[in-house]
């Protein structure tokens, strides 16, 4: 290969390592996703210790939400007049 | 799996404002913020109406639509929150929100709007459960505690149910079969029931 061929060469080559640099840019802000939450992660309310809430009836197992709603529904029906006054 | 609602039966609200206060007193929500109030409709003629209002956790929420930075999300149980480290304060949820619930602390000069506060469905927001951080930003985490709404448990009348739907369902099911409804849809009889015995007269005291 001549000389000017492999100039040329180079030439392509860096024009095409430039062009292709254009795509490598990083967003340098933070991307929002629509319908996407973005903040911290909650914790779950049965996680946590029964035990530890003061001044409350409802008893449930830690962890276990299903023992969470069980004890929730019948703490809702302290709201129902109809029931306590049974 | 529950899905958390508020109920309100205008037959019954008595404008008191219980729940406001207890809302007010369980979160230790700032001056000119006010997650919860109470409505009312022709007030002062017979068949006025009031009934509470908050934050109603929509299933489909229009803030969650229409929040630029992506702040809230809705819990297992469908309670609607946000994450007061995002929020930007824009008041575009306020105007998405058909029932006012969104608010803003003003405070400062120049009318500083400040970041979005609103009803918790007292289920705290995300910071660690019953930590002073999450009481600060979002106010008491009941739901951590076993325990449902301040409005609702404290509302005198039952007027506003708080709690799964499914249960509050049940519960004004129950009322409106019992209370029943007839022409005269206004008033104690509508509210409460009719009384077993019309007919009686209450005791004649003596005058002192």
């Amino acid at each position: 290969m001549s000389i000017s061929g492999r100039i040329l060469l180079a030439g392509v080559a860096i024009a095409f390592a430039s062009f292709l640099s254009g795509c490598g840019e990083r967003s340098q802000v933070v991307v929002y996703k629509s319908g996407k939450y973005q903040g911290k992660t909650d914790t779950k309310p049965w996680d946590n210790d029964p035990q530890s809430a003061p001044y409350t009836t409802s008893k449930w197992t830690r962890g276990d939400k299903t023992s969470w709603e069980v004890a929730i529904k019948a703490r809702n029906q302290n709201q129902n007049e109809y029931q306590r006054a049974q | 799996m529950a899905r958390m609602k508020f109920l309100a039966d205008a037959e019954r609200c008595i404008e008191c404002n219980g729940c406001v206060t207890a809302c007010k007193q369980e979160n230790e929500v700032p001056w000119g913020v006010n997650r919860r109030r109470v409505v009312t409709v022709n007030d002062g003629v017979p068949g006025e109406r009031s009934i509470s209002v908050a934050c109603m956790h929509c299933s489909d929420a229009p803030c969650m639509a229409v929040c630029p930075v992506d702040c809230f999300y809705r819990t297992d149980e469908g309670v609607v929150l946000h994450d007061k480290d995002l929020c930007i304060g824009c008041g575009y949820c306020f105007y998405a929100c058909p029932f006012g619930a969104p608010q803003f602390p003003q405070a400062g000069a120049f009318g500083l709007r400040g970041k979005m506060d609103k009803c918790t469905f007292c289920a705290g927001g995300p910071e660690k459960d019953n930590s002073k951080e999450e009481f600060a930003k979002y106010g008491s985490n009941r739901l951590a505690q076993g325990k449902l709404p301040a409005c609702a448990e404290m509302c005198a009348t039952k007027a506003l149910l708080g709690g799964d739907g499914d249960v509050l369902a049940d519960i004004f099911r129950t009322r409106v079969l019992k209370r029943g409804k007839g022409s005269e849809v206004w008033g104690w009889g509508t509210a409460y029931g009719k009384p077993d015995n019309p007919q009686a007269k209450p005791p004649q005291g003596a005058k002192s």
